[in-house]
């Protein structure tokens, strides 16, 4: 192979794939989707995990551009390389799928999540839980006399640190949105 | 051409625009506006199903041997639902075919309205895409779009569900040309770098191998001619998978018979053996593969694939080329002549010497016998008394089914139809008349053994409507022979269900559907019983009784690699472990 100048470890703009086929190590991937915003699309996208055994981690649809009928799907899942290849390939064959990209592999990207917390408690732990919400610039969206709601808006990441932290100080529901991502730069 | 009419029509229209000849299927309430369409014209002829997984095959067979999409109509609820077998062997099988449900009227879905079923969400993981048409206004595109998703890229079944009050309404056609036919335009010439690399390979490859599929045959007749091209002038040895038989002609002098669990010696020690494998449109199917880690070991792989998916999937290879496979070939020879058409002669001329050797081991072989006809036998008889007509062949599912790929010779592509990837039972009835209908004119035969045959056996009745003179040849050994072979081999010989009492008088059979057939059972009459059925002007049912307890050698046992193969003579005890048997 070396008589044919392949660069090792290249994998998408060359023919060859020098990757250790044997490589199972899960990696967590970061996948957005541009697909036409039509009847059963989010249906296919989540048939396709479900029905070849690939795992979801988070996942987030919206309209994003209304004019053209386009959705964006942000997909963060896990799996082997080669598994992680083949999903972005098995999406890729999906009729109504326009893009596929991998923001995991193809530079830096940000990725923001929301996520809302309702915490009950009185006394010490309120108090406490109030100024940890400062402390992540959480805000409070609710607020009766035995409990708050913070909403919160960050990475994966650090919405986990702020649950964790607000566990034993009376967290009862969270709800998140998943993880909206896009590239850095243009 | 926008004119006004209602979607029913519009429905007719579009199939005439498509240029669509033959439709398959059975009418039902929800499509009772487009039946009355089909009555009041005469360019599309519907072919009067019995059970619409028959409709499904007959199209999956029309759309094998013509190259041209398979379009059935059915209606709702069951109607989709029996439909739903053909669709996953037409994904499977990557068969080009446009299926139209009937629907409950639109204000009704989701009411569990009578015949109302989510035919969209079922048939979701069964196509390769699909459609609910809500608005008459668009029905129109969305049949072009479904006729152009079918037949691009990877080929495979589509479906329209259209309501009953999308079909009544009135709205605005469009023709083909004005229908945006979407995004949808996979990629078929391929990159030109890998295939220099690729000429190089070929160039210095000691021990290749052509490894070809389905998709040299989806790809058209002309990819088959470059792919006899390719073979002929470089001399490298080719096989195929069941679903390429044809595109490499049987008596070409490169051919070494098809590969697999129950392929040739050569052709599997020649998988195992060579040092440069180039697919052709194959997916590495498990039934090719063996045992993943041990498959063909020592070799650099090329794969070429329409469908991205396909790299990767199961053996990782070294060099992919994405394209059609007709598009790639061309392109190869075009830089492989430029490059002074040069190959490794000395070592190629070694590994023919090797392959020679291999061929020795005659591993069709099987005992004889003049009292019991041996499947083997039937096929080999069918094969000296047809080869030379202009001969179709369809199959059933099991035992048969390997024995014909391993007898039957096919010189040309688009003439041998059978159910690879899904292995559908029923699948070969049907179809035969679907590849009848094609070819009025035509032999078609229908290699069957009597228990899948049994599955779709109403279609004699179309068979016998239509005039569709399909020849069953059935080799019946009153046993679901490829189960029975499996626990013999892998469940001590327990033999749970896998044999029929009380099976049909066959001849009878024929007789009672307003058909012929004879029952022949011994090896001295079997000529004279395939003339009888090839010689008469109508569909015929031959029930061949033959040795009860055949197996089907050669077989590569669950969890083997290729050079760990069975044969007739060998023994069979012990040789699948533990970890084999839980492989299907």
């Amino acid at each position: 192979m070396s008589a044919l100048n392949i660069k090792k470890g290249s994998t998408s703009h060359s023919a060859y794939d020098l990757r250790d086929p044997h490589a199972q190590a899960n990696e967590t991937h970061t996948l957005a989707v541009l697909v036409d915003n039509e009847a059963g699309v989010l249906a296919r996208v989540i048939g396709l995990f479900s029905g070849r055994g690939y795992n979801i981690d988070s996942l987030t649809v919206a309209e994003v551009d209304h004019a053209g009928h386009r959705s964006r799907i942000t997909i963060v899942t896990r799996g082997t390389p080669s598994v992680i290849d083949q999903i972005k390939a098995q999406l890729g064959r999906l009729v109504p799928v326009h893009e596929v990209h991998d923001l995991t592999v193809e530079g830096a990207s940000v990725e923001r999540e929301l996520a809302l917390f309702k915490v009950a408690g009185t006394g010490e732990k309120r108090i406490e839980a109030l100024r940890l919400a400062e402390i992540f610039r959480a805000n409070v969206v609710d607020s009766t006399l035995e409990s708050f709601v913070f909403e919160m808006t960050g990475t994966p990441s650090k919405i986990d640190a702020f649950a964790d932290l607000m566990r034993p100080l009376g967290l009862i529901d969270v709800a998140r949105t998943g993880v909206a991502a896009l590239s850095r730069g243009v | 051409m926008s004119r006004q009419m209602t979607g029913a029509k519009m429905v007719v229209q579009a199939l005439k625009d498509q240029g669509v000849e033959v439709v398959f299927g059975y009418p039902g309430g929800a499509v009772l506006p487009i039946y009355d369409e089909i009555f009041q014209q005469n360019d599309i002829r519907h072919i009067l199903v019995r059970h619409e997984q028959g409709a499904v095959h007959m199209a999956e067979g029309y759309a094998r041997s013509t190259g041209k999409p398979g379009v059935v109509l059915v209606t709702s609820g069951p109607g989709a639902t029996n439909a739903v077998t053909g669709l996953t062997d037409a994904l499977m099988d990557s068969i080009p075919l446009v299926v139209l449900t009937g629907q409950v009227p639109t204000f009704m879905i989701g009411t569990d309205g009578f015949q109302e079923a989510d035919t969209v969400g079922i048939t979701r993981p069964c196509t390769k895409h699909n459609w609910l048409a809500k608005d008459t206004d668009k029905l129109a595109e969305t049949l072009h779009q479904a006729f152009h998703v079918a037949t691009h890229g990877r080929p495979g079944p589509v479906l329209i569900d259209i309501p009953k009050d999308v079909q009544f309404a009135t709205g605005t056609y469009q023709g083909p040309k004005q229908a945006k036919v979407s995004h949808y335009q996979p990629k078929v010439k391929g990159d030109i770098e890998g295939i220099t690399d690729l000429a190089a390979m070929i160039e210095r490859a000691e021990r290749p191998v052509l490894y070809t599929g389905g998709g040299v045959i989806n790809s058209g007749p002309a990819a088959s001619q470059l792919l006899r091209e390719l073979a002929d002038a470089t001399g490298f040895p080719v096989t195929s998978t069941l679903m390429g038989l044809g595109a490499y002609p049987a008596s070409g002098k490169n051919w070494i018979g098809m590969l697999g669990m129950h392929g040739l010696y050569e052709a599997n020690l020649a998988m195992h053996g060579c040092d440069l494998l180039i697919n052709l449109g194959a997916r590495f199917d498990d039934r090719i593969t063996g045992r993943i880690a041990d498959f063909s070991p020592k070799s650099k792989k090329a794969h070429v694939d329409i469908d991205p998916s396909s790299i990767n999937k199961v053996i990782h290879v070294d060099l992919p080329i994405v394209g059609d496979v007709g598009h790639v070939l061309e392109d190869l020879l075009k830089v492989w002549k430029a490059r002074g058409r040069k190959t490794n002669k000395e070592a190629l001329a070694k590994w023919w010497g090797q392959i020679e050797q291999w061929k020795l081991k005659n591993c069709l072989s099987y005992k004889g016998s003049d009292k019991t006809i041996k499947p083997q036998y039937a096929l080999e008889r069918l094969e000296a008394l047809t080869k030379d007509r202009d001969r179709y062949v369809t199959t059933e599912v099991g035992q048969h089914q390997m024995w014909a790929a391993q007898f039957l010779g096919f010189e040309a592509p688009n003439r041998w139809m059978t159910s690879g990837g899904l292995g559908t039972m029923g699948y070969g009835l049907p179809a035969s008349i679907g590849v009848q209908i094609a070819h009025p004119d035509s032999l078609v035969i229908n290699v069957a053994g009597e228990a899948s045959w049994l599955m779709n056996m109403q279609e004699m009745g179309t068979a016998v409507q239509f005039r569709a003179p399909v020849k069953q040849f059935i080799l019946n050994n009153e046993r679901l022979g490829m189960v029975r072979q499996w626990q013999q081999l892998l469940h001590g010989e327990r033999y749970s269900h896998s044999w029929s009492e009380s099976l049909p008088d066959f001849a009878k059979l024929a007789e009672a559907f307003g058909c012929k057939g004879a029952k022949v059972d011994s090896p001295k009459d079997l000529d004279d019983a395939i003339m009888a059925m090839l010689d008469y002007d109508g569909p015929y049912i031959l029930d061949v009784l033959v040795e009860k307890h055949e197996n089907c050698f050669p077989m590569i046992p669950s969890g083997k690699p290729h050079n760990e193969m069975l044969l007739g003579d060998a023994s069979t005890e012990g040789a699948i472990q533990a970890g084999g048997a839980v492989l299907v």
